[in-house]
């Protein structure tokens, strides 16, 4: 079974058959993507804070249908701080890119740069953020929609803050000695994850600042 | 410690490996082993055990409902401990057992079964299961201060919001549906992983054990149910606490949306707890029946096709709300949909029993409580599924005696069976069969007596949660049968744990394989050894006991037998494709676990607290993940780059 066409697509190197037994000591010790159980674990993750900003985005439309006016009695959001997070946040995409590029490489000195170009991405964003909160022109307690509108921002927030943290944890771990290759697969991982909280604010984005004015 | 590939590689010398893997995958007997364990079976048997002794108490709870019931206008409960009683034992049952038990069978029995060492992340395993056991205990915790969750185990708002939530007990609750659903999210994460990704070679996913197939789909199912509850319960205490009005209707919220974020977990939670009681009677019926299942691919699309259309029934919770006429007629007709591919796994079961030989030993027995069981709750769940029948049953014992009759019938009787069926893998031990028909029967009939005549009372227009009723309702002679029931019940029982006591004292040393089953768990020496298997299994057919490979490899050789190592296969195929250095075990998890706690019973009492409480377990965390140099150089000398 160590010769089939199948195997060959997954695995650099195939375990070799020696009598009846099929021998595996030739197998990496980690991959990157599919191949690693962290990609795994993060796509469960993916799913389930998924599912979170899916649903509050329910909420959201569920109770602007019941409302008569929306947002009720207040301005809507400023633009300019949540648009300059936009900006902002998909730009980082391009290092956190790279910075996958780089781990599946092993790249070490490549892969701390851009960890630290990420973790500066990220401690702006949340900068942009905390202005973000300002700018809101509603508190939590001013009624559904101001509730509805924190708890989204609530939520991504309490993504990405997550995620800058872990962004510097690793960064510290690259810096550690002895560092096995392993620590490479979940840089690649903490990369997918960012695109997540990426792709997540698109939607928010659009809901909060945007769900408001039409 | 030198490199772990220098060890035993040739088929030929497994008891010098099985003394290299015993070293490298025990635990020391010690009280910081046992916190630290990452041990799936351990765990398992801590879930298990927990998840019982919940069931117990909530089974407490039940018997002083029927006791308060028994005769009318009875003083042994007020109706404010009535209120307490009834949403305390739905909660328990529901959050506190029924769902951990069947997570903690799979935690056991999936990388046995799929023939590996571990699971996949086994210190989030660990994590879930101390999530768990503070989140139980928090909950009784309050209870035994006065303080027990008092608006049913749905908490509906506003009864359980800031304008009618008394004192802190809604609050106890919410913060257990973060505890429990967390540790029921780790745990499916972890579980889906281990299905997908560490199936022994040659266990292609049509060879997939039915067990393991329920697994995954229940735990993909746990994975787009559990966070919207726990989203909610977050909102009604952001309610209660911050001054948001999502559940308001004064300040444009709305209490029916609560409805529709309980029950859209809600209606998934009831398959989440059938499912995999469905894969333990997949299991078990092949074994007894002594052929291959009939129609496997039929059943596993039935497994899926149940968690598609289990998402599409929530609303049927809600008729008598104002929900629109044409929801409600699709909803009815997801609630009759559903039923198909349920009959269809029945009838399944059936010709694999009437094609086999069929030995009708305990677990069997129970398989067979379950079907009749299940019979009249899923019949009366169709009668409830229809509009005009169940605005007339809504809120009636009619309802009761439905899902119990569900939940009993179609987890309770398959619990029971698979705790007979595997009892003697876990313990090493063999139960009396004697024993077990006493049980079986004693509960059969105790069940039926205490729930049937709910129908009865229920048509007859008897309320569900009330305290009381006055006797010339009639209701009194129905209500004493029931009471009657619960007591035969209790001394069902009684002999069950009878039955385990003395297994576990003097019973019968079990052999690996005392049924002559067909799955991997069963080629695991009873009690299984803490590496699982000396050499990973290699598999051919869907039996692979009863039809291991004729030709080709047997096992898996060139893991290194002094640390911990496994295998990552392919996900259709289980091509062999990566080796995987398991972590090891560690006291972090359970730090993080009791940081998680700290921070959520802090956030009851302070809205400080939900914010500042968030940094031991973000320390614990940190910790978790933070390399040990010994364990790095450890790695590095088993390290083979992709």
């Amino acid at each position: 079974m160590s010769s089939t066409p199948r195997q060959a697509t997954p695995a650099s190197v195939s375990a070799i058959a020696r009598g009846d037994s099929l021998d595996v000591s030739v197998l990496p010790s980690y991959g990157f993507g599919t191949r690693s159980l962290m990609w795994w674990g993060t796509v469960g993750m993916c799913a389930i804070e998924g599912t979170a900003f899916a649903f509050m985005i329910v909420v959201y439309f569920y109770l602007r249908g019941l409302s008569t006016e929306w947002p009720a009695g207040r301005p809507a959001p400023d633009l300019l701080w949540g648009t300059v997070n936009l900006g902002v946040i998909l730009a980082s995409a391009i290092p956190n890119y790279y910075c996958d590029r780089a781990a599946i490489a092993q790249d070490l000195p490549r892969v701390k740069f851009m960890l630290l170009l990420g973790v500066l991405c990220g401690v702006a964003l949340c900068a942009v953020r905390w202005l973000e909160f300002t700018a809101l022109n509603v508190r939590w307690s001013d009624g559904a929609y101001g509730s509805v509108v924190w708890m989204l921002m609530g939520l991504h927030t309490f993504n990405l803050v997550t995620d800058v943290i872990d962004t510097m944890v690793l960064a510290a771990v690259m810096y550690k000695t002895p560092l096995e290759g392993k620590r490479y697969v979940d840089i690649a991982e903490n990369s997918g994850y960012w695109v997540f909280i990426v792709v997540t604010w698109v939607p928010i984005y659009a809901v909060v600042y945007w769900g408001a004015r039409f | 410690m030198t490199a772990g590939r220098s060890t035993p590689e040739t088929p030929d010398d497994a008891p010098g490996a099985a003394a290299e893997l015993d070293y490298a995958w025990s635990d020391p007997p010690t009280l910081k082993g046992w916190i630290c364990t990452v041990d799936h079976k351990a765990l398992g048997r801590r879930f298990i055990i927990t998840a019982l002794l919940f069931l117990f108490a909530g089974g407490v709870l039940g018997g002083l409902m029927r006791h308060q019931l028994a005769h009318p206008e009875n003083k042994l409960l007020g109706p404010d401990a009535f209120n307490q009683v009834f949403s305390m034992h739905g909660t328990t049952m529901m959050f506190l057992f029924a769902v951990p038990v069947m997570q903690g069978v799979a935690l056991y029995l999936v990388p046995l079964m799929v023939g590996t060492r571990n699971t996949a992340f086994p210190r989030m395993s660990s994590c879930a299961y101390w999530v768990y056991l503070t989140g139980g205990l928090t909950l009784f915790a309050g209870f035994a201060c006065n303080t027990g969750a008092d608006a049913g185990w749905f908490a509906y708002v506003p009864l359980a919001g800031p304008e009618y939530g008394f004192g802190k007990r809604p609050d106890f609750w919410n913060v257990l549906v973060n505890f429990t659903e967390a540790m029921g999210l780790m745990l499916a994460v972890d579980l889906s992983t281990t299905i997908l990704k560490m199936r022994a070679p040659g266990m292609s996913l049509q060879r997939m054990p039915l067990f393991a197939w329920a697994t995954l789909v229940s735990s993909i199912m746990i994975i787009f149910a559990m966070p919207t509850v726990m989203l909610g319960a977050n909102l009604v205490q952001f309610d209660r606490m911050a001054g948001t009005h999502f559940f308001n209707a004064a300040e444009g919220g709305d209490p029916l949306l609560w409805q529709h974020m309980f029950w859209y977990f809600g209606h998934p939670e009831v398959y989440f707890i059938f499912v995999p009681a469905l894969g333990f009677i997949s299991a078990i019926i092949p074994t007894f029946a002594r052929r291959p299942m009939f129609g496997h691919t039929a059943i596993v699309l039935s497994l899926i096709t149940t968690g598609f259309l289990s998402f599409g029934l929530w609303v049927h919770h809600m008729y008598a709300t104002n929900v629109p006429e044409l929801g409600k007629s699709f909803f009815t007709a997801m609630s009759f949909m559903i039923a198909i591919p349920t009959a269809v796994q029945i009838f399944c079961w059936i010709a694999t029993l009437w094609l086999g030989r069929t030995q009708l030993k305990s677990p069997l027995l129970f398989v067979t409580g379950f079907f009749v069981t299940l019979v009249i709750g899923g019949l009366t769940g169709v009668m409830l599924g229809s509009v005009p029948l169940d605005l007339q049953a809504h809120d009636t014992q009619f309802v009761v005696a439905h899902l119990h009759y569900v939940l009993i019938g179609g987890a309770l009787f398959p619990l029971f069976a698979a705790i007979y069926y595997w009892f003697p893998k876990v313990y090493g031990r063999l139960l009396s069969e004697t024993l077990a028909k006493w049980h079986f029967w004693l509960l059969f009939i105790g069940f039926n007596l205490t729930f049937f005549p709910l129908h009865v009372l229920g048509l007859a227009g008897m309320p569900r949660r009330v305290y009381t009723y006055t006797a010339d309702t009639g209701w009194g002679t129905l209500q004493f049968v029931s009471w009657v029931g619960a007591m035969i019940d209790d001394v069902g029982m009684f002999v069950f744990i009878v039955n385990i006591a003395y297994a576990l004292w003097r019973g019968r040393k079990a052999p690996n394989d005392p049924w002559g089953a067909g799955s991997l768990e069963w080629a695991a020496s009873s009690p299984p050894a803490p590496y699982n298997f000396v050499r990973l299994p290699i598999v051919a057919s869907r039996e692979p006991l009863w039809s291991p490979p004729v030709d080709g490899p047997r096992q898996v050789i060139g893991l290194s037998t002094r640390h911990r190592e496994g295998l990552v296969t392919t996900v259709l195929d289980a091509l062999p494709d990566v080796r995987y250095g398991y972590p090891s075990p560690s006291i972090w998890p359970t730090a993080a676990a009791l940081g998680v706690g700290f921070w959520l019973i802090w956030s009851i009492f302070s809205n400080k607290g939900m914010l500042i409480g968030l940094i031991p377990p973000s320390i614990a965390f940190i910790a978790w993940y933070w390399p040990d140099k010994k364990e790095s150089q450890a790695e590095l000398e088993l390290e083979k780059r992709p």
